[in-house]
């Protein structure tokens, strides 16, 4: 059966796809304060993802891309470094890959896919190793050192999906975009075809990146009523990263039902798909718990 | 006290544990193959700085350019702080990092504000900061490439580069010089001059030409440069008030004795 019938059946369509709507508003609402300004006039954040400036007033930068330049060997200037200062914390705050689930434009793309792949009830494919991230990872770093140039920002489907969206439509079209199509065409197939969840899960890098920045964020998912679990596995089905559910649900190896793993991007999906209820969003102290 | 372990449980335990290992390897194995081939494969989609085509300029203050793609962080805020929309974003059909920006200058010139608000809305280092005196920028060189067609090699009076430039006298200036089909008429050569010429390329988009005689280059695509021990003898000569080697003693040259030192014209009844 498809993950999420039986809580649309007992909680109600809004309530089975609640977090999922949200996480698609939170996306559309930051490309949107990028986009109100080229297209309508209404500046409202300037720039793109890898560094922009809110209200002409608020920096911020994607450590991710900054670190890179300084990999290369170039000192940003102060207004990059302070807005990368400005997401670091804040992402250490709520949790790195909270920006996976609910800014990054690529999720609704590997999420059409992982939606696709269960629709179609493909198993095809190989997974690579989870860690393959962080070889990436090092790679990216060790190649924008080598070359002295961001290499990766050729490829990164992030910022050239954002680019391409804010700034492509303007100027010349054609070529950025088939760059653009191509990368995240690629990345659809790879996780519909190869392996499920393969790209977010498995291999960005930017990913890997935000889930080490902010390991110990505060925004978490808890399994507070796991005693009412029926093991019916529809929040393992749609989890972007399922291993990390086990240990809270199951008390695999800890006590608090908050899901602490640093992959998990509390994209709140397995909270919808829930007919037992049995997660809710909660920081990452609490330890109220029915079992 | 435990007992010792048989041969036989030692061969075994030596087995699994070797087959873990392989497994543990062959896992690391994979992830760092597969990701060094995606890194290798982004490498393949980054055309060389090398590559930078003619026409494509970069900000006033731009790194040179094998340094412009490590510096710059492709965010675009130069470009949306630009009020004139010369700066776009390059595209892979550029030729160039993607994401960086550039501007050509026969679709929109750098109109050369003031304040330079490029500059200031640059994150990152790829424009200079230090850089706070617009005609101090270096965008490139302008050349007036084809002496055939520029209207004042033809000995007209177009001057539209020389009247457009905001350096105008200092980084183009008209030079004076006989012209040799009409014999009575000047030609005023339209001439770049590399230390004040900021590269903004408004004598390319002002060039009345359907293609323009006088285009905006890299600069590194357009200057010579002396070698370094050159000293022209005329300024050494000026800056020092006088010859280096003494005055010149003027030999009268044979069969000009009656003429001033220098002129070599022949006499009308001169036979060879």
């Amino acid at each position: 059966m498809t993950p999420g019938r039986e809580a649309i059946r007992s909680k109600g369509w809004w309530a089975a796809q609640r977090w999922l709507l949200l996480r698609r508003a939170s996306q559309l609402l930051v490309l949107s304060l990028f986009l109100s300004g080229p297209w309508f006039g209404l500046w409202i954040a300037k720039g793109n993802l890898a560094s922009s400036l809110t209200f002409d007033l608020l920096p911020l930068s994607d450590p991710f891309v900054l670190l890179q330049s300084l990999a290369a060997g170039f000192m940003p200037a102060l207004s990059g470094l302070l807005g990368a200062a400005l997401v670091l914390v804040a992402y250490n705050l709520i949790g790195g890959r909270v920006f996976c689930a609910w800014v990054c434009p690529v999720n609704a793309v590997t999420d059409s896919a992982a939606w696709l792949r269960r629709r179609l009830a493909i198993k095809t494919g190989r997974v690579p190793d989870a860690a393959t991230r962080y070889w990436l990872l090092g790679a990216v770093f060790g190649l924008a050192a080598l070359s002295g140039s961001l290499v990766w920002e050729t490829v990164n489907p992030v910022h050239l999906l954002q680019r391409s969206l804010i700034q492509g439509l303007a100027g010349a079209l054609a070529g950025g975009m088939t760059m653009t199509l191509s990368v995240l065409l690629l990345v659809f197939l790879y996780d519909l075809l190869v392996a499920s969840r393969g790209w977010c899960g498995h291999l960005c890098p930017m990913g890997a990146f935000y889930g080490l920045l902010g390991p110990k964020g505060l925004l978490r998912v808890a399994a507070s009523q796991r005693a009412a679990c029926n093991d019916c596995m529809d929040c393992f089905a749609v989890c972007p990263e399922p291993q990390v559910i086990r240990p809270a649900l199951k008390q695999d190896g800890q006590v608090s039902p908050v899901i602490l793993d640093r992959d998990c991007t509390a994209c709140g999906r397995c909270i919808d798909v829930c007919a037992k209820n049995v997660f809710n969003f909660t920081h990452r102290f609490d330890q109220r718990s029915d079992s | 006290m435990k007992p010792e372990p048989t041969h036989q449980q030692r061969k075994e335990a030596g087995a699994l544990a070797s087959q873990a290992r392989r497994k543990f390897l062959n896992r690391i194995a994979a992830a760092a193959g597969g990701a060094g081939a995606l890194a290798l494969g982004s490498l393949f989609a980054m055309p060389p700085a090398a590559a930078r085509p003619a026409q494509a300029l970069r900000p006033p203050g731009a790194l040179p350019e094998a340094e412009f793609a490590g510096a710059c962080l492709r965010c675009g805020l130069c470009v949306q702080a630009c009020p004139y929309g010369t700066l776009r974003l390059a595209t892979p059909g550029d030729g160039l990092a993607t994401g960086t920006r550039v501007f050509t200058a026969r679709n929109v010139p750098c109109e050369m504000c003031e304040d330079i608000p490029c500059i200031k809305a640059c994150p990152s280092s790829a424009l200079d900061h230090r850089l706070t005196e617009i005609n101090n920028a270096r965008m490139g060189l302008a050349v007036l490439i084809d002496h055939e067609s520029c209207l004042n090699f033809l000995g007209l009076r177009c001057d539209v580069c020389y009247r457009v430039c905001p350096v105008i006298d200092q980084a183009i200036t008209l030079e004076k010089l006989h012209n040799p089909r009409s014999d009575r008429h000047a030609l005023l050569l339209p001439t770049v001059h590399a230390d004040h010429c900021t590269g903004c390329g408004k004598c390319e988009k002002a060039c009345v030409l359907p293609t323009p005689a006088i285009k905006v280059l890299p600069r590194p695509l357009a200057q010579g440069a002396l070698p370094e021990q050159y000293r022209k003898g005329w300024e050494e000569k000026e800056r020092h008030g006088g010859s280096l080697i003494g005055e010149q003693v003027q030999m009268p040259v044979r069969g000009l004795e009656d003429k001033a030192p220098g002129d070599t014209r022949l006499n009308s009844d001169w036979k060879p």
